[in-house]
């Protein structure tokens, strides 16, 4: 990668993080109604992932879709209306946080029933295919969506059907408050896809190169050969959601991962590796404070959707 | 007009469909190569190949969450489902999915899907391969519930319903395939979301749809050589429900029967009733009945199997009820 190419996502990656924060304030604020799925600290996950994509790539994700969406090239300003409920979001308020999507940004969702989009992927990838296309499907889901029996359906028909899908497992070592351990019969989830006869490795996710490489390596093995399962160990410091007691973690166990915090090794790295100064990367947090601030204020001032739409959607005709 | 069974209307429907559009596509068990477990699709994998009539694994979830990402993209699948009952396996997919993709992200997608699947009971398959749990997809707002009784409207929907850019659920009648009906030559649609008057008459409004429109002929039939006078109103859609030619029917007859196969609590048949006392309650001279299976689950028996199913006899019967 060149140095304006890892500069920007050095910013993506602040940019979400700093999403997320301010979100969460947000949300103690009541200004952000129901759930809450922070991204924080799986920040490279998404931004390697989605670095290495083409444009014709489709992307789809679970419920922890903010920065997702983000490192797809969505607005914050959209991504923080659509969170405060407001007509300017990308789902124009109907969907919240869970819910987020950009048919032009080739980001499809943001799915908040755990495993169900596994099928909609490999529906996508089946579209992909039949119209003779050379895209990918990427679809994102956390460890616990692979004890589903979407996950066995979906992958078995992958590979039946030898569709072009990226299958991306952020396994962040908890569904919800249950270890992998408690309940997967195998805590390596990449040793799944061996059921299917499918291509599988394992990356570690704090390293956003490391993610970015393995992503761009695999991806030309998709579009030619078909699906393939990626496992990228990753750490989710906050809680499943903002309602989360955290009574299943150690406080050691969540210093540790913050010691290996994926922003805080990826600057490191630009520092001592890439040549950048301190001042660049400072830089590049300010412009992601002011555009987060700016999200804020754009939501905040944006208006609700109006009564009178209720039904709006519902039908195409 | 030609005579054509069920099976052919339904088959003729797909066919048409599929040469008229390149992004019309079956996937379920057993269409392609088998030909489809009632023979619908035969022809179809020979005429149409593998990518456009394909054989899926067992697995309900995935064969209507692929077609809901298909469709999302533009495809136009026709994902089939061997039996109704197997269509509980693929529910988050039906009811999560399809019908709230298109309102949840702000009408970004459309989900132009079709779902067919084939239902009803009294062929001795037992509890779970007998049910008609039509009225339980026409509950959520956001797919189309068609379930046709007779070939021509059968052929007129499904091609409407291939067309449209709405989710469809397409409930056929295990025991309707075999039946006949006139179905014109030239090519014809029919709108989703009107039901249809099957039979004039003066007396009492009968409401009902799919199998239980041919017992309630047959029950009109019986009741017209005694002088009675039945009027039908077949559904032929559950959601969006038209209930216009209902109101307009009852505010003459004053009095109502409703048929369903499936069980009455919390059925087609409450909905209905509920809905006259709503818009025409001054009009009504009897307490509405209802006419439903019976509160069980469907044994194998045959002779349990037709006690708990709705016969031309308790039609009659509700009919002088009701005068």
């Amino acid at each position: 990668m060149d140095k304006e190419r890892l500069q920007e996502i050095y910013h993506e990656m602040v940019l979400v993080r700093r999403l997320e924060e301010e979100s969460a304030s947000l949300y103690q604020q009541g200004k952000i109604g129901g759930f809450l799925h922070l991204y924080i600290g799986q920040e490279a996950v998404g931004s390697g992932i989605i670095a290495a994509r083409q444009p014709q790539d489709r992307v789809i994700t679970a419920y922890r879709d903010h920065g997702v969406a983000i490192s797809c090239g969505m607005d914050p300003k959209v991504v923080m209306a659509e969170l405060l409920g407001k007509e300017t979001g990308c789902s124009k308020g109907r969907g919240g946080s869970m819910h987020l999507a950009d048919t032009e940004l080739n980001f499809w969702g943001g799915h908040a029933i755990v495993g169900a989009h596994l099928p909609l992927a490999a529906g996508m990838a089946m579209a992909d295919q039949y119209r003779d296309t050379d895209a990918v499907t990427i679809c994102m889901f956390g460890d616990g969506a692979t004890n589903i029996g979407y996950f066995h359906e979906a992958l078995n028909l992958s590979a039946v059907w030898n569709l072009p899908v990226l299958w991306v497992c952020e396994n962040n070592q908890y569904g919800m408050g249950t270890s992998v351990e408690r309940a997967s019969a195998v805590s390596e989830i990449r040793q799944k896809a061996n059921g299917y006869g499918m291509p599988n490795e394992r990356v570690d996710g704090m390293n956003v190169i490391e993610v970015y490489e393995t992503t761009q390596k695999v991806l030309p093995k998709v579009r030619e050969g078909g699906p393939y399962l990626l496992e990228v160990m990753t750490y989710r410091y906050r809680g499943h959601s903002m309602g989360d007691p955290e009574r299943y973690r150690e406080t050691d166990e969540v210093e540790k991962w913050r010691k290996d915090d994926p922003i805080g090794i990826f600057r490191e790295h630009l520092l001592s590796k890439e040549g950048f100064e301190e001042t660049v990367l400072d830089e590049e947090e300010l412009r992601a404070e002011k555009l987060i601030q700016e999200a804020v204020q754009f939501a905040e001032s944006s208006p609700d959707p109006a009564p009178e739409t209720l039904f709006d959607y519902l039908y195409v005709d | 007009m030609a005579m054509i069974t069920m099976r052919e209307a339904i088959s003729q429907a797909l066919w048409e469909e599929m040469e008229k559009d390149p992004n019309v596509f079956i996937m379920g068990e057993e269409v392609g190569v088998w030909g489809g477990t009632y023979a619908v699709t035969r022809g179809f994998f020979d005429h149409f190949g593998p990518e456009r009539v394909r054989d899926t694994p067992i697995a309900e979830g995935v064969i209507v969450g692929a077609a809901n990402g298909a469709a999302m993209t533009g495809l136009r699948p026709v994902a089939e489902l061997m039996t109704i009952n197997f269509a509980f396996l693929a529910m988050d997919q039906i009811v999560n999915h399809s019908a709230k993709l298109r309102i949840m992200f702000g009408g970004q997608f459309k989900v132009p899907i079709v779902i067919r699947a084939v239902g009803g009971g009294g062929r001795q398959l037992g509890a779970t391969h007998s049910q008609t749990p039509d009225v339980v997809f026409a509950h959520f707002p956001g797919i189309k519930v068609i379930a046709p009784g007779t070939p021509y409207d059968a052929k007129g929907l499904l091609k409407s319903a291939i067309r449209e850019d709405d989710p469809v659920m397409f409930i056929e009648h295990a025991t309707l395939y075999q039946s006949r009906g006139e179905v014109p030559e030239e090519e014809y649609l029919e709108p989703i979301g009107v039901s249809k008057v099957q039979r004039p008459g003066r007396d009492v409004t009968l409401i009902t749809y799919s199998k239980m429109l041919q017992l309630s002929m047959q029950a009109a039939e019986q009741l017209s050589s005694e002088g009675i006078e039945v009027e039908i109103i077949d559904l032929r859609t559950l959601r969006p429900l038209d209930m216009e030619p209902v109101i307009k029917s009852f505010k003459r007859t004053n009095r109502a029967v409703i048929v369903e196969e499936g069980w009455g609590t919390f059925g087609i048949g409450s909905e209905i009733a509920s809905r006259i006392y709503e818009h025409a309650f001054d009009y009504v001279d009897a307490p509405i009945k209802r006419v439903a299976q019976k509160e069980v689950p469907l044994p194998y028996n045959r002779e349990l199997e037709q006690l708990a199913l709705p016969q031309v006899e308790d039609i009659v019967n509700a009919v002088k009820e009701v005068l």
